[in-house]
């Protein structure tokens, strides 16, 4: 099997595992950002219900809008292996139109989160607001940051693929470590949208007691 | 799964070169397939949001769902399912650092002496 993941990318170099360096290298790098967006998790679900102002989630969450945002991400997820699958299987046209889709779709979801972000700050939530939008701006602020680099990068790649031999079914891990990246940014938003949005506005929910460290 | 463990190139007039071998990777099938399931997870989810005779009970049902809808991604999107083990130890040795990260710090808040 490792012997066939470094045939798979055209690449030959002997390593000690027999797998692909730079792929076991961003298989690290998602762990440890399991770990970053863990702390950030952490964070938002202790300092839950212990605003002592508002705007509460229930005051300014909507569910359906977020819905379909998080459905938008998921398609993107789908789009990304299909551009995947397309280059690989040598059929170029379909791989950047994919692609495109996927950027498209990534850049939308940026949308959807930017339009939330304003509707919030309307409804008087900000980042100095109270513990909820301290921990939630943090959270999902370094999420779209994460989207965001992920569109870039995608696109520095969509461009790429137009040079000869920039981009190649032979020469297809970066774009494997792109959709790597991609599709973590997809889980990380399946929990988000489950522990935060989803739990954020079920009435009920457990409140943790008001001790430890002290609101704001 | 042998339908879904696919040779690679078939007729796109790709050549006979290294990226032609067996991956083991779904085909383009399975991933719309896959799809289809994460997008009824989440009307799932959602739905489920909005009965409120479920009480508590919405919070197993949502945690499954999660997990659900994590596992098919990182199964079938990321390949986990069909590359190799070392790939899946670096990503979830940091999974559950992660995961044991947020029990620890609930437990220290006093989340569970409800």
């Amino acid at each position: 099997m490792a012997q066939a993941e470094a045939v798979h990318h055209g690449e030959h170099e002997p390593t000690t595992t027999g797998l692909n360096h730079r792929k076991l290298l961003m298989w690290a790098f998602l762990g440890s950002d399991c770990m970053f967006f863990g702390t950030l998790i952490a964070t938002y679900l202790v300092y839950k219900n212990k605003s002592l102002v508002g705007p509460f989630p229930f005051d300014v969450f909507d569910i359906p809008v977020t819905s379909v945002s998080t459905f938008v991400l998921l398609m993107s997820s789908m789009s990304m292996v299909m551009a995947y699958a397309w280059l690989v299987r040598g059929n170029m046209k379909g791989f950047r139109i994919w692609l495109a889709s996927t950027a498209i779709m990534g850049t939308t979801f940026l949308a959807f989160q930017v339009f939330e972000f304003y509707e919030f700050v309307h409804a008087g939530l900000t980042p100095r607001t109270n513990l909820f939008g301290t921990t939630f701006f943090t959270l999902t602020g370094f999420h779209g940051a994460h989207v965001t680099l992920g569109v870039v990068w995608l696109l520095s790649i969509l461009f790429h693929s137009f040079r000869k031999g920039g981009v190649t079914p032979e020469k297809n891990l970066d774009v494997d470590l792109a959709a790597l990246y991609w599709h973590f940014v997809d889980i990380v938003w399946i929990v988000i949208f489950t522990v935060v949005y989803l739990f954020g506005v079920f009435e009920g929910f457990p409140n943790p007691p008001m001790s430890g460290p002290a609101p704001h | 799964m042998s339908e879904e463990n696919t040779q690679q190139v078939e007729g796109h007039g790709a050549p006979e070169a290294v990226g032609a071998v067996h991956t083991g990777h779904p085909t383009p099938g399975t991933y719309f397939k896959v799809a289809m399931i994460l997008s009824v997870l989440t009307a799932i989810e959602v739905g489920i949001f909005y009965i409120t005779g479920l009480s508590y009970g919405i919070i197993p049902i949502l945690a499954v769902l999660s997990i659900g809808k994590f596992a098919l991604v990182v199964m079938y999107y990321m390949h986990l399912k069909f590359d190799s083990k070392i790939f899946s130890g670096m990503f979830f040795f940091g999974m559950f650092v992660a995961t044991g990260v947020v029990f620890a710090l609930m437990a220290l808040f006093s989340w569970f002496l409800l």
